[in-house]
């Protein structure tokens, strides 16, 4: 299947009673950068973290690359090929800047200290961060780090990146800078799969959003797409219903 | 005055050094296997599988629920029935493990357990192993947060390194007791030996506030979510 990176098939996933994923389905090809948006607890993050099975699925399947994962018994080397970026950055607390990006390179990658840090310094210069290489994550603000947190990512080459709201824990004046190594990124051709409402953003990156209700992908299209049926007034009926209305209350 | 002065210089300081010497021994024998038992056993109950974590509840259970002599007295006297004969010195340095085990290991299990959860997950998402995860992300940020209730436990130990005398392992308080016997001179000889105890768990307060200062990371203390 050549450029396909990510492949999810009817992904579905139950927590006690509650039917949280219900047959999530889509592609992702080398180079893409899909946006999931929708209304809180519709299982975003549960689907991102089905993928690399931080949780476990019930069922359906994922493959990365020619891997089907979802039975990979070697969930550690699934997981080193792709990156995952959280909303409250997790940086590991009791190490710098420097040190949460060499970390995984050291004990992971295996690669010898004295490379590691090298390399890890260059992903820190990537995000912005180097002149803040010896600073513990308290000592950061939300922007750095999360900065941090992607440049950690970043440093294990993976294949696919994947952001859980990266900006939803910051204060309004600290999404720009995180939001602008996202789109230096997107445009470096990272593949990536992200989770957003910041909308300007979301409309400048995205090869196609997805909207999610319900644990379903409800409907999804490029962002052009959605503009012009939001702007057509032909009296036809609109593709982009549920998801317009959606924005329409994000704005409001 | 002049006397007592003479005294302790002469016949006192020779077997109280000694003393002081012998339990040094027990003490650093003691301690890093103290520690190592500390870690094993808070790992093995918050990480373990069901019956690894009974154990080490039950473990812990036994040993903070027993009066440590009588831990000695079973250690001593009781094993070698089953074909384990321990010199008082290993018979002493077994019971204080197992007893500074028990007790550090609740302060780094309260310390594993106030790591935030986060922490494990980034770990884990970069491709850790469960266990490298918890030796190389969780134990590390435990381990300071114990360490202020960790070193209490030395301290205690410098102290109830005593009991071994009643193993008839002649360190500090045996050394004193003896000269006492010996001289008549109570008072005088358990000042000394006290003042001795007393340096000794100062020097060890003054180390651990060092090393408390030198793992100290800024804002780390406060980060709790
Ligand atoms: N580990 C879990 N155990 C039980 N229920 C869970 C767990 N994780 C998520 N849920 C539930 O699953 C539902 C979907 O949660 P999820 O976090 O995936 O939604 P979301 O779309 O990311 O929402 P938000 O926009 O608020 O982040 C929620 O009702 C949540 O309570
Ligand atoms: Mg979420």
């Amino acid at each position: 299947m050549g450029d396909t990176i990510l492949r999810v098939q009817g992904l579905s996933k139950r927590f006690d009673s509650e039917e949280v994923l219900r047959g999530v389905s889509f592609e992702v090809k080398k180079g893409d950068a899909k946006v999931f948006i929708g209304p809180s607890g519709t299982g975003k993050s549960t689907l991102l973290r089905c993928l690399n099975r931080l949780v476990e699925p019930d069922s359906g399947q994922v493959w990365l690359g020619d891997d089907e994962i979802t039975h990979a018994s070697d969930i550690d080397g699934v997981r080193r090929r792709m990156g995952m970026v959280f909303q409250n950055f997790y940086l590991f607390d009791h190490l710098t800047a420097l040190g949460n990006v060499e970390i995984g390179l050291v004990k992971v990658l295996k690669m010898p200290r004295h490379d590691a840090r090298g390399f890890a310094m260059s992903e820190l210069a990537r995000v912005g961060m180097d002149r803040f290489a010896d600073k513990y994550p308290a000592e950061l603000s939300g922007g750095q780090a999360q900065r941090v947190s992607i440049a950690r990512s970043l440093a294990m080459n993976p294949e696919i990146m994947l952001f859980d709201e990266p900006t939803s824990a910051l204060d309004p004046e600290l999404t720009g800078e995180v939001l602008e190594v996202m789109k230096r990124l997107a445009s470096g051709g990272m593949t990536m799969l992200v989770v957003s409402h910041e909308m300007e953003f979301v409309y400048s990156v995205a090869s196609e959003v997805l909207f999610m209700e319900g644990g379903v992908i409800v409907e999804r299209g490029t962002p052009g797409q959605i503009r012009e049926d939001d702007a057509s007034d032909t009296g036809a009926p609109k593709q982009f219903q549920r998801t317009r209305a959606f924005l329409r209350r994000l704005d409001g | 005055m002049d006397d007592a002065l003479r005294y302790v210089i002469e016949d006192l300081s020779a077997p109280l050094l000694h003393g002081a010497a012998a339990s040094l021994q027990l003490i650093v024998c003691s301690v890093p296997f103290g520690l190592m038992l500390g870690f094993a056993v808070a790992v093995g109950w918050v990480y373990g599988n069901r019956a690894v974590s009974a154990l080490c509840k039950a473990y812990v259970l036994l040993v903070k629920g027993t009066p440590l002599l009588i831990l000695l007295f079973v250690i001593y006297f009781c094993l070698p029935s089953l074909g384990l004969t321990l010199s008082p010195f290993a018979a002493s340095v077994t019971g204080f493990i197992m007893c500074n085990g028990a007790y550090n290991s609740e302060y780094i299990r309260g310390a594993i357990l106030s790591v935030r959860s986060g922490q494990l997950i980034a770990a884990r998402s970069l491709g850790m192993g469960r266990f490298q995860a918890i030796v190389s992300i969780v134990l590390p940020q435990a381990a300071r947060r114990a360490l202020p209730g960790c070193s209490n436990e030395v301290i205690y130990l410098i102290k109830y390194s005593s009991l071994a005398y009643i193993l008839s392992f002649i360190e500090l308080t045996g050394a004193g007791k003896m000269a006492a016997t010996r001289s008549f001179r109570f008072t005088l000889v358990f000042s000394v030996v006290g003042l001795v105890y007393l340096t000794m768990v100062t020097l060890a307060s003054l180390f651990f506030m060092w090393l408390e200062k030198k793992l100290a990371i800024p804002g780390f203390e406060t980060t709790r979510d």
